[in-house]
């Protein structure tokens, strides 16, 4: 999995592809914790994402509580099978997905 | 229902390993020519199981795990079964996350099992000679 990061401003677009799976969720959660403090739209564009496992949904939630505090998150172009696992778990409901 | 043993794994119940498991997986799955839809599937169910054998199985030590792939070509059913000799524990009997709260709610984790749940068309649990053996159906 590699994360590309664009800064500007209070904005932060994390670019996500391959997989993040329980081996590569370590790598995503401390990204986001090292690059949301202070943010106030975090958007996170899963266009090259191949997979996620319950190891990255459980980051997504996290990301997801913290944003909610402090501005707001949006997920882009998430591709059909990522979309099938947001929606098993509900969290089409509770994510901003564009 | 006749099940073809089509390829096993045994393998130390360790997170580091689940590259391995799953290759092992896609590996067998490109054979018998499955989906790459219901591949991802299996991919996710096998990982979440995995590492479940892999984080609570064993508290004390490094314990083995074997993955076994069955496949009845006649139902096209797919059938894979992980028996591990660790702590008794039935991942069914855990209640499902409440998916239908709010943000402010959700649970941080529990979704791996239910995930499993959803994604197959079947899945077992029972201790038997000492062992925890779960097993996931999946039609092809």
């Amino acid at each position: 999995m590699t994360i590309d990061i664009a800064k500007d401003k209070n904005k932060v677009t994390m670019t996500f592809s391959g997989r993040i799976d329980t081996s590569t969720a370590p790598k995503m959660e401390a990204t986001v914790k090292d690059n949301i403090a202070g943010i106030t739209e975090l958007i996170m564009d899963m266009k090259q994402l191949e997979y996620i496992s319950s190891a990255g949904l459980r980051i997504l939630l996290s990301a997801q509580k913290i944003m909610k505090k402090q501005g707001s998150m949006t997920l882009i172009n998430v591709p059909d099978n990522i979309m099938e696992i947001l929606e098993i778990t509900g969290f089409t409901e509770i994510l901003t997905i564009l | 229902m006749y099940y073809k043993i089509i390829d096993e794994i045994t393998i130390d119940a360790s997170t580091d390993n689940l590259s391995k498991v799953i290759s092992f997986l896609a590996n067998n799955l490109e054979k018998l020519n499955c989906k790459p839809k219901t591949q991802v599937q299996l991919e996710l169910a096998v990982e979440e199981i995995f590492v479940n054998i892999a984080t609570y199985a064993y508290p004390d030590k490094i314990g083995a795990v074997r993955v076994r792939i069955e496949a009845d070509t006649a139902e096209n059913e797919i059938l894979i079964t992980f028996e591990d000799s660790g702590t008794p524990y039935d991942p069914l009997k855990k209640p499902d996350p409440d998916v239908n709260v709010p943000v402010e709610k959700r649970q941080i984790g529990g979704l791996g099992v239910f995930l499993v749940k959803k994604i197959s068309d079947k899945v077992f649990y029972e201790y038997k000679d000492g062992k925890n053996c779960f097993t996931i159906v999946k039609k092809v």
